[in-house]
């Protein structure tokens, strides 16, 4: 619902942006400054007047006095990725003045402290200025510089909910529960809250951006990724995790063991159910998920691409010993050091073909929090049923940032699936046991644990070649057959990852899309903005690899296949080509990798764009 | 490594052991080291170790890297489960295996060239956070399986077989033991089987990190004149400290020597370390005068062998992490996931 309108003020003679209830505001802070929290608490202060939000926090790989963003987007309808561009900046850092100015979307406002007269610098003659004296404001009322920074963030957040029409009890009750158990802080809270609606009072008028109660949040939560994936870990089952700190996949660790915390102590003795290293590196870390897969416990590792180039040797173990281990790889922009604190779906192709040698593994792809839950705990019974790697590949714009997603569910009926494990029992009826033997045909053996039996089951597990029954072999007969079955091992996978998730054109149409993770709030929206332009795309979301029939299906029926990523070289695009066959030709890359989320605008510009030039290439073709 | 099995040929005399056991149970399969290596003593000393420990041989789980040592699990206690993993890697391996049950006893052997390069850091980590394990290297000098080239035990000064001389420092791992709280140190020497195998029992009755440096000679590449690692200087340069008895709970302790040279060490699980101290002033349970006299040793150009260092009271890593006594991989569903209710509880707290 946005339109431009021409300001009724005549002595105005900027455009003014209208909108309810959709729109883009975003926060340009100094990082360190305590913005990220105020910043935060005007997001949720929408949320909670029923709107839906997507925030994104956009920073530097650094700690104090750097550039950093935090982008919400606010939309009744329901989109949830980056539209692309600003409709309020809130321009709170001297550093970005110039770039921040020049994102606001024409007939846009600018927000920014008018302590001091407003800078030349970048101005422009087509945007509407709303200042309001933060600086002089906390200066007059704090004389502590910490509490004049902190407060002045608050003061923000309280004058935005006036400008908007926020329900000022909204955000007194977000301060309520922030400092909860903190009661001395509410009220000076509360205090610079009112301060900055008083201050910005006589603004209301000034600006055409509106949040109103609305009814489209329903029962959401709203809770990050990393969040949901370590909590996932804890359904599954999951009782070792080995990690090594590297950002964005820390508060992955982090969230499970609070949640362990929470949730896996002995009600009795208060004893951890778990156990939680934080490894000297990212090789120990696969190290002891590896041991400890071996030795009959769920395990896990959370890392990022440098983790990922570090854990090659061990995954490669893990696919010939076939051991379970889950990785969850929270993917950032590479190669190298990259852009630690920026997003990218770049590691798909390191994954799916870690390590020496001929391997693959299962990948699985979250689109939220909600499947970041599910496939987090999905990826322990796969890598026991599988017996080897499971990644779940998420990224830095779903671990890092709240989303906003349906609830998390579980089935009490739901059972634990430790695959092919052969007990004790079995062994002392005398069971035949060989650790390599495939003997119901899906390629998977059984496998037996240590101390399991006093005689039998026992076995040597090497990362060198061996016969079915573990014994040392370099005969090439039965490397290749060992080899063979590990294929056929893969195919089972097949049958037992998530199936992709297929979103129909109203027509049909020789177009199809494919896309992944994080992109799809942005993929949607940019669907419906193409059919509301009379361009009709069959889209499939892809969710796991190896690809079920479904997906190359979808590609046989499409004469052009759009392939939307994160990435630089088409990395999915290229998975499907070399596994499915797919002539190249017919795949078209959209990829968007600057380390900032796709945006819907991005995408539907891109598409059509290609159309457009397919559809001259046919017209030249035939006129020739 | 070898797929040849043994010949299941039982001399009729053979004893068994308190369990029925026979020596014969605690060996694996034919080793295919070169004819003379150290490593096949050790692995002996292994079996002789388990044997009169009466360790019922599926509960003990066997971890290695990878190298000429790293082969030898192979070798010895048939029965139970091994792995032999990634080079360098063996630590963090049996960590993770550790962590996932408790109750058995995990033995690591690797070599110098997987514990002091290429598996320095993961050696220092899986000591410092006090696994409870048993930890040999079987330190020869030389990277055998690639025929000859020095490792990073190597003496400074000695001479490799192609008569090239080291000049890089020696890294000493039982200095760095000691250093990073091993709470069970000592070094031996694959050709003194009679103090080897008191000191592998000792390592494994131990609850918590237990390292033991083993100068194993490599017969092919490093048995030379010029060599620090050689049959013959090792022997002419031993200096042991002490000489150990393992007395286990059920047996009675006697002694036979003279009061104040005579150490007894009582372990967690009950073990008695009985000490015959060499020199009269050596306290095992002194970690700074353990770890001058190791230097002290070593700059005279002596080997110090026994007991180096043992701290009866060890905290191992379960104990530090809290976790239950039920071996974590035998948690069952209701143990590990908490629910439909709890998951509705969470959902509430996040809108």
């Amino acid at each position: 619902m946005q339109q431009i309108v021409r300001a009724s003020d005549p002595l105005e003679r900027v455009r003014a942006l209208q909108a309810v209830n959709d729109f883009v505001v975003k926060f340009a802070n100094v990082n360190g400054s305590g913005s990220a929290s105020a910043n935060g608490m005007f997001a949720k202060s929408i949320l909670r007047m029923g709107v839906p939000v997507a925030a994104r926090n956009i920073f530097p790989s650094n700690i104090q006095g750097l550039p950093t963003w935090y982008e919400v987007r606010i939309s009744e309808a329901g989109h949830l990725g980056r539209r692309g561009g600003v409709d309020l900046m809130v321009a709170m850092n001297p550093q970005t003045w110039r770039r921040d100015l020049a994102e606001i979307e024409p007939g846009g406002y600018l927000f920014y402290d008018s302590t001091k007269p407003l800078p030349h610098e970048g101005m422009r003659d087509d945007i509407n200025v709303l200042g309001v004296p933060l600086t002089a404001l906390c200066n007059a009322a704090y004389t502590d510089p910490r509490q004049r920074q902190l407060f002045k963030n608050i003061i923000y957040v309280g004058a935005l909910g006036a400008l908007l029409g926020i329900d000022p009890a909204v955000n007194e009750a977000l301060i309520g529960e922030q400092f909860q158990g903190k009661d001395r802080l509410i009220r000076p809270n509360l205090e610079a809250l009112a301060m900055g609606r008083e201050a910005a009072a006589s603004l209301v008028d000034s600006i055409g951006l509106t949040v109103k109660r609305a009814d489209a949040v329903g029962n959401r939560i709203y809770i990050e990724g990393n969040s949901a994936a370590g909590l996932g870990a804890v359904y599954g089952g999951a009782t070792v995790c080995a990690w090594y700190p590297i950002t964005p996949s820390t508060s992955l660790a982090e969230a499970f063991t609070e949640y362990c915390h929470e949730f896996r102590r002995d009600p009795e003795t208060g004893d951890a159910r778990y156990a939680i290293i934080q490894a000297e590196d990212e090789i120990a870390s696969i190290g002891i998920v590896v041991g400890a897969g071996w030795n009959g416990s769920r395990a896990f590792t959370c890392t990022s691409g440098p983790g990922i180039s570090l854990m090659q040797e061990f995954v490669g173990l893990s696919y010939f010993a076939e051991i379970p281990a889950v990785i969850f790889d929270v993917q950032r922009g590479g190669p190298s050091t990259g852009m630690p604190t920026r997003t990218q779906q770049s590691d798909i192709l390191a994954a799916a073909y870690a390590s020496h040698g001929d391997t693959k593994h299962v990948l699985l792809f979250p689109e939220d929090p909600a499947e970041c839950f599910e496939m987090g705990a999905q990826a322990f019974d796969l890598a026991d049923r599988l017996q080897t790697t499971v990644f779940v590949m998420l990224d830095l714009d779903i671990g890092m940032n709240e989303w906003l997603c349906r609830p998390l569910v579980w089935d009490d009926n739901r059972r634990l699936d430790r695959g092919k494990i052969m007990t004790r029992d079995a062994l002392e009826n005398g069971e035949p046991f060989g650790r390599y033997r495939d003997v119901d045909g899906d390629g998977i053996a059984y496998r037996t644990l240590p101390g399991v039996h006093p005689s039998r089951g026992g076995y040597f597990t090497r990362g060198t070649s061996r016969d079915p029954d573990a014994r040392y072999s370099e005969e090439g007969p039965v490397y290749v057959a060992n080899m063979e079955r590990l294929l056929a091992k893969f195919e089972t996978a097949k049958s037992l990852v998530p199936t992709p998730v297929a979103r129909p054109a109203k027509r049909r149409t020789p177009h199809g899309v494919i896309y992944f993770g994080s992109t799809t709030p942005a993929m949607h929206e940019a669907l419906e903005a193409l059919e509301a332009a009379g361009v009709h795309v069959d889209a499939l979301r892809v969710r796991a690899f190896p690809f079920c029939d479904g997906v190359l299906d979808f590609i046989a029926a499409h004469e052009t296949v759009f392939v939307v990523e994160q990435n630089r070289d088409g990395q999915l695009r290229t998975l499907i080509m070399n596994e499915g066959g797919v002539d190249p030709a017919k795949l078209v890359a959209v990829l968007n990798y600057d380390g900032a989320p796709i945006t819907a605008r991005f995408i539907t510009a891109e598409i059509s764009r290609a159309m457009r030039g397919r559809a001259d290439a046919a017209v030249q073709e035939a006129a020739q | 490594m070898t797929y040849i099995a043994k010949p299941r040929l039982h001399h009729p005399l053979l004893r068994a052991n308190g369990l029925g056991f026979t020596r014969r149970d605690y060996e694996g399969k034919v080793s295919t080291l070169c004819a003379g290596c150290g490593h096949d003593s050790i692995s002996a000393a292994i079996i002789q170790a388990c044997y009169d420990l009466e360790l019922q041989p599926h509960r003990l789980a066997k971890m290695s890297g990878i190298g000429c040592s790293s082969k030898t699990p192979d070798y010895f206690v048939g029965a139970s489960h091994g792995f032999n993993s990634v080079h360098g890697r063996m630590p963090s391996v049996l960590t993770g295996a550790y962590l996932a049950n408790r109750d058995l006893i995990y033995l690591g052997v690797s070599g110098d060239g997987d514990s002091a390069s290429i598996g320095l850091g993961q050696f220092c980590h899986s000591i410092r956070r006090g696994v409870n394990m048993t930890y040999i290297v079987e330190n020869n000098g030389v990277y055998g399986l690639t025929k000859g080239q020095f490792s990073a035990t190597s003496d400074k000064g000695s001479k490799s077989k192609k008569g090239v001389v080291n000049t890089d420092e020696a890294i000493d791992l039982v200095g760095m033991a000691l250093q990073l709280g091993a709470t069970f140190v000592a070094r031996s020497f694959s050709g003194d089987k009679g103090q080897l195998v008191p000191l592998i029992q000792a390592a494994l009755t131990h609850q918590g990190a237990a390292f033991i440096d083993v100068i194993s000679p490599c017969v092919q590449f490093n048995n030379h004149a010029g060599s620090t690692k050689s049959f013959d200087y090792v022997r002419e340069h031993n200096a042991a400290v002490n000489r150990l008895d393992v007395i286990l709970g059920r047996e009675e302790i006697t002694l036979d020597q003279e009061p104040g040279t005579v150490e007894l060490v009582t372990q967690h699980d009950g073990s008695v370390l009985k000490l015959s101290k060499l020199p009269n002033d050596y306290d095992p349970t002194d970690r700074l005068a353990a770890i001058m006299r190791v230097h002290t040793h070593q700059s005279r150009g002596e080997v110090l062998t026994g007991l180096i260092y043992v701290d009866p009271d060890a905290e191992e890593l379960h104990h530090n992490l809290g976790t239950v006594r039920t071996p974590l991989n035998a948690l069952d569903d209701a143990q590990l996931v908490p629910g439909a209710a709890a998951l509705e509880r969470l959902n509430a707290t996040l809108r």
